[in-house]
This record gives structure tokens, sequence and C-alpha cells, in this order.
């Protein structure tokens, strides 16, 4: 199989703190890898690191083969990989299909086809079809800035889905999301996952999550990895139980 | 109300407005006619800035600079022999281009910086009217800008040059709808609301930056052009900071962001000082002091007071709704 994403050796260091301290990993297609560790460990940091938020200080991403490091977020995301962030990310004043258009407009098309065509740029059904596969059907019109803070982070997560990407990095995507929600939020992950083909990787603390969706685990401590393997190896692990999962 | 009956509304709105704004100046005094044609030009430039500012989210204290290029550019080329059309044409691509590279520091700098930045623009445009005598005819200004003759018809009177300046408001208006209701104007506000995940998303935040200001200073350009042959003198103090003040106000009275907030702001900007000439030295404190409150009671300017008041009936009416539904579950 091979390595959609390559990451090797990538450190940041924000003044004498390093937050990233030299992590390297591969995910290969269709893979579903989990990213644990305690907070403060250079989670969050990596992602913006991948994917071009944030310059790492060294250390190289590759997509598909291709170096990446040094691009912007925005080329980045044209290659196919989308993210959600750990705070919710959406656009309150435009409404739940606005959205869902914006996160796919630029993947279509030019400039110039975008200032003269049509209004939707011929969205309004991918759009349509989004909403209900995120059960949000009655709110599509609403201001996304209306909705109840669970449904946010749904339109957060269908946004990184809008423009058919193959890699989706979801930071915390269960954070704040209540238990019925949780499951409808996995089933829609695995659901695009196994019909689409498309691989994940996601942070997450709600270990229940991670074990129920992940097909691999990276275990991450001071900016460093502490482990890697099968959700339930990991969990076995003492040196995780020790410096994550506790007792 | 449903979504044909708001579409009934709007054409109506429209068609009362573009019936008063062409028959009232039969009517009005030659000041009247003035006033308007400076409510028209002045709203050319707010809408400029609402893109920027409003839509975009580009703080900008540089409109009045490019009126002022625009109105140097009409009066130099008009005085010379050129027509009016290639005045608008220059000031336009000028402003377009000049805008652009205002643009850079935006991608460095935001708020109140970006403010500063746009703030140092306006003086040095300021300084190059009065200073390059060479092409400004410095503080004396350029006097005699002629009027332009359209379709055989000369617009020296006050009444047709309105009628110009009215249509040149018509196509701005009709060109700013079409660029906001595009997924440039989502792009806009998406700039705007939350740049980060934009730029997460794929959206050239750059280009849009850039985008935003060049067209918004081209609409200040073409502005200035119009100006300058309804007011027939062009000299450095009319494009100081107070006019890119005064232009910023009528985007934010009006309401930053709303399609219709230029429109409103400039009547309010151009009109109401007149109407309040009658209480002569205190105007100005008075302006002043109905601009604060109305700010206070609604910071999203006058537009802001209409949406709400409309939000307001569209809770209402579903919360009625949902009261019937909720009634005739319980009788079976
Ligand atoms: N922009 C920044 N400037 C300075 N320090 C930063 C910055 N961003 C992160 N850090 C530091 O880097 C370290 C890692 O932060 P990061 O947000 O990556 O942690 P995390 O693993 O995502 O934690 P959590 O589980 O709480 O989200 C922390 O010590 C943090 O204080
Ligand atoms: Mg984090």
């Amino acid at each position: 199989m091979t390595a959609v994403l390559e990451v090797s050796d990538i450190k940041k260091r924000f003044g004498g703190i390093h937050a990233v301290d030299g992590v390297s990993f591969e995910v290969r297609e269709g893979e579903i890898l989990g990213i644990i560790g305690p907070n403060g460990c250079g989670k969050s940091t990596l992602f913006n690191c991948i994917l071009g938020q944030l310059q790492p200080s060294e250390g190289e991403v590759k997509l598909d083969g291709r170096v990446t490091t040094g691009m912007r977020p925005c080329d980045i995301n044209k290659l196919g990989v989308s993210r959600t962030f750990q705070l919710l990310q959406i656009f309150p004043k435009l409404s739940v299909r606005e959205n869902l258009i914006l996160a796919a407009q630029e993947h279509k098309g030019t400039m110039m086809s975008r200032l003269f065509g049509p209004r939707d740029a011929g969205l309004n059904g991918a759009a349509d079809q989004m909403i209900a596969f995120f059960k949000l059907t009655h709110l599509a019109d609403e201001l996304a800035g209306g909705l109840s803070y669970g449904q946010q982070k749904l339109l957060d997560a269908a946004m990184a889905f809008m423009a058919g990407p193959r890699l989706v990095l979801l930071d915390e995507p269960a954070g704040g999301v209540n238990l019925t929600m949780l499951g409808n939020l996995r089933d829609r992950l695995k659901a695009f996952n196994e019909e689409r083909g498309a691989t994940f990787v996601v942070i997450e603390h709600n270990m229940d999550f991670v074990m129920s969706l992940c097909t691999r685990v990276l275990v991450l401590a001071e900016g460093k990895v502490l482990a890697e393997g099968l959700p339930a190896e990991v969990r076995a692990n003492p040196a995780v139980i020790e410096a994550y999962l506790g007792h | 109300m449903s979504e044909a009956a708001r579409t009934r509304l709007n054409y109506a709105g429209v068609a009362i407005a573009l019936a008063f704004l062409i028959l009232a100046p039969l009517e009005f005094h030659r000041y009247g006619i003035y006033i308007l044609s400076q409510w028209a030009v002045m709203t050319i430039a707010a809408i400029g800035l609402n893109l920027t500012l409003g839509y975009a989210g580009q703080v900008s204290l540089a409109q009045g600079a490019f009126v002022g290029i625009g109105a140097y550019c009409a009066a130099i080329l008009t005085t010379q022999g050129w027509p009016l059309i290639a005045a608008i044409a220059l000031a336009l691509v000028l402003c377009f281009v000049i805008g652009w590279l205002l643009g850079y520091p935006a991608l460095r700098v935001q708020h109140h910086y970006l403010a500063f930045v746009t703030l140092a623009f306006s003086t040095l445009a300021f300084l190059v009217f009065r200073n390059e005598s060479w092409l400004t005819n410095g503080t004396e200004g350029i006097d005699g800008v002629p009027r332009p003759t359209v379709l055989g018809l000369s617009t020296t009177p006050h009444l047709y040059y309105y009628y110009f300046c009215l249509f040149m408001l018509a196509l701005v208006t009709l060109a700013t709808l079409g660029l906001v209701r595009s997924p440039w104007g989502r792009a806009f506000i998406a700039l705007r609301e939350n740049p980060l995940r934009a730029l997460s998303l794929g959206v050239d935040t750059r280009r849009y930056i850039l985008m935003a200001f060049a067209i918004g200073s081209a609409l200040g350009g073409l502005a200035g052009a119009l100006y300058a042959p309804l007011v027939g003198l062009v000299e450095p103090p009319a494009f100081t900071l107070t006019l890119s003040l005064n232009l910023l106000m009528m985007v934010i009275v009006g309401g930053s962001g709303y399609f219709l907030g230029p429109f409103l702001g400039g009547l309010v900007a151009v009109l109401l000082p007149e109407w309040l000439r009658v209480v002569d030295n205190y105007y100005l404190i008075l302006y002043a002091l109905l601009v604060m409150g109305l700010l206070i009671y609604s910071p999203t300017g006058l537009i802001g007071i209409v949406d709400r008041f409309l939000v307001d009936r569209r809770t209402r009416a579903a919360s009625a709704a949902r009261a019937a539904a909720s009634a005739s579950i319980e009788r079976p």
C-alpha cells in the first residue's frame, strides 16, 4: 500500500519550547490513524506543520510522494487534503449551505469562472447531499452562527469533506459533542472511509471514540512518538498507561 | 413572509426608489439637484469602500484619496480636451492598480495597524495633490472642469448631469450586486469572518484581499472622475482624511457589509447636514450626536435596524406556527 502522507522528523520550536521534537510517521491509503497524547504534547502543532499553518523548524512532509513543506495552506488543500481545527472554525454569518458551498468552490473552475459563473458554483446539489448526510437538512438555510455547538461541530466536519478530499485531518472532532451525536459522527466518518476510501488522521482525547474508529494509533508525549500500533496494543502498552491513560 | 413575497417586496422597493430618484429632481431647485448628484457620486465611492471594508473586512482610511486620484484624472484630462470617458477609464485602471498595491500591507497587518498604513497613504496622496504643481496645479487646483456631452446632449445643466451620475450609479449597483452574489462575494465574507479557516478550505486569501482593495479603490476612482465635472473645481483640501472618514461613516452608518448600506449612509451623510443647516453653528454637534445615538442603538447601522425588525417578525411567525402545530397535536 502506498503512503498518502509521510512525515519525516518534524520539529517545531516556539522560543525554548520544543512543541514537536522529531516526529516521523506514515499514513497509508484508507487508514484511520488516531493520534493521542496528554495536553500540550504537540498534537495540534503537528497538524499545523503538516498543513502549512505553521512552518516546521526542521523536517519534511510529503503528500503522495511530493514534498509540500513550505506550501501555503490553500495550495495544500487543493491537493486533496482538508482539516478541521481544535477550536470550532465556521463562518457564522453565512448559512449552513453557504458554508458548505464555500468549502468547495475554490476547487472548481478559475477566478474568472467564479466571478461570472453561477452563484452556487454548481455546488448546490453537492451541498444538499452533504447536509442530508450529516442530518442537518432542517437547518440548511439557517445562519451557521445560530446553530448549537454540536451542530456547528458537525458542520465544521462536513465542510472538511465537501471538496471530496483523499486525506482529512481532524483535530478533536468529538470535543463537546453529546453521546448520540458522537455515535452519529463516528458512523459518518466510518461511512466516508468505507464508501469513498477517504483516509483520516484523527486527534482525540475520547478513548472510546478512538478505539472504535481508528485502525491504528500513534501516541505522542512531550513532542515525541511514544508508541504506535493497533488500538488494543496501544491500550495495553505500559509506557502509554504510565504517560497518558493513567491507573 | 414567503420567498416570493419578499422578492415582490424587493422589486416594489426598488421601483419606488427609482421613480423617486428620476422624478423628484424635476421639482427640485438647482441646489437640490446638485446635492442629489453629490449623493449619487459619493454613494459610488461608499459602495467601493463597503466591498473592501464591509464585505472583505479590510479596514481602509484611503478611500478619499482614491476619489482624489479619480478627480485629478478627470480634471487634468478633460481640461486638455480629452473626453470624460477616457478619464473614467484611466481613473478605473489607475486606482485598480494603486489599490492592488495598497492591498499588500493588508497581507501582513490587520485592523488598526492596517488603518494606519492606509492613513499614511491618504496623507501621501494629499501631499502629491498639493505639492506636485506641474501636474495638479498645486494649492490653486484645477478650475473649469467641463461636463461631458452624452449622446449629443450637453450635461452642463445640473439636471442632465444628475441623470448621467444616476445612470453610472445604476451600472455600479448592478455590477456590484453581481459581484457580491457570485462566489467571490462569498469568499470576501469568508475572508472577513475567518481567514484562517478560509485559507484551509483552498480560498486564496491573498488574491481575494488584493482584489477587494483593487475593486473598492477603482470605484473610489470612478466616483472621483464623476465628482470633478460636478463641482467644476478640483483642489487638494477636498481630498484630505476628512473625506475618507466621511466615506467610512457612510458605510458604517448605513450598515457595513449590507448591500444597501452605502445608499442609506450616503443619504444621511449628504442630506442630513443640509437639513440641519437651520440650526446653524450647532449642526455638526447635532449631526455627531445623531450618529453616535444611532450606532449605540444599532451598531450594524440603519440596515441593521430594518434587519432586526424583519428577523423579529420571522421569529414571531415561526413560533406562532410552532404553537399552532403543538396545539393541533394536543387536540386529537
Ligand atoms: N503559537 C504558539 N506559540 C507559542 N507556543 C505554542 C504555540 N502553539 C503551541 N505552543 C506550545 O506548544 C506546545 C504544544 O501545543 P499543542 O497545541 O500542539 O498541544 P496539543 O497536543 O494539541 O494539546 P491539547 O491536547 O491540549 O490540544 C504547548 O506547550 C503550547 O504551549
Ligand atoms: Mg490540540
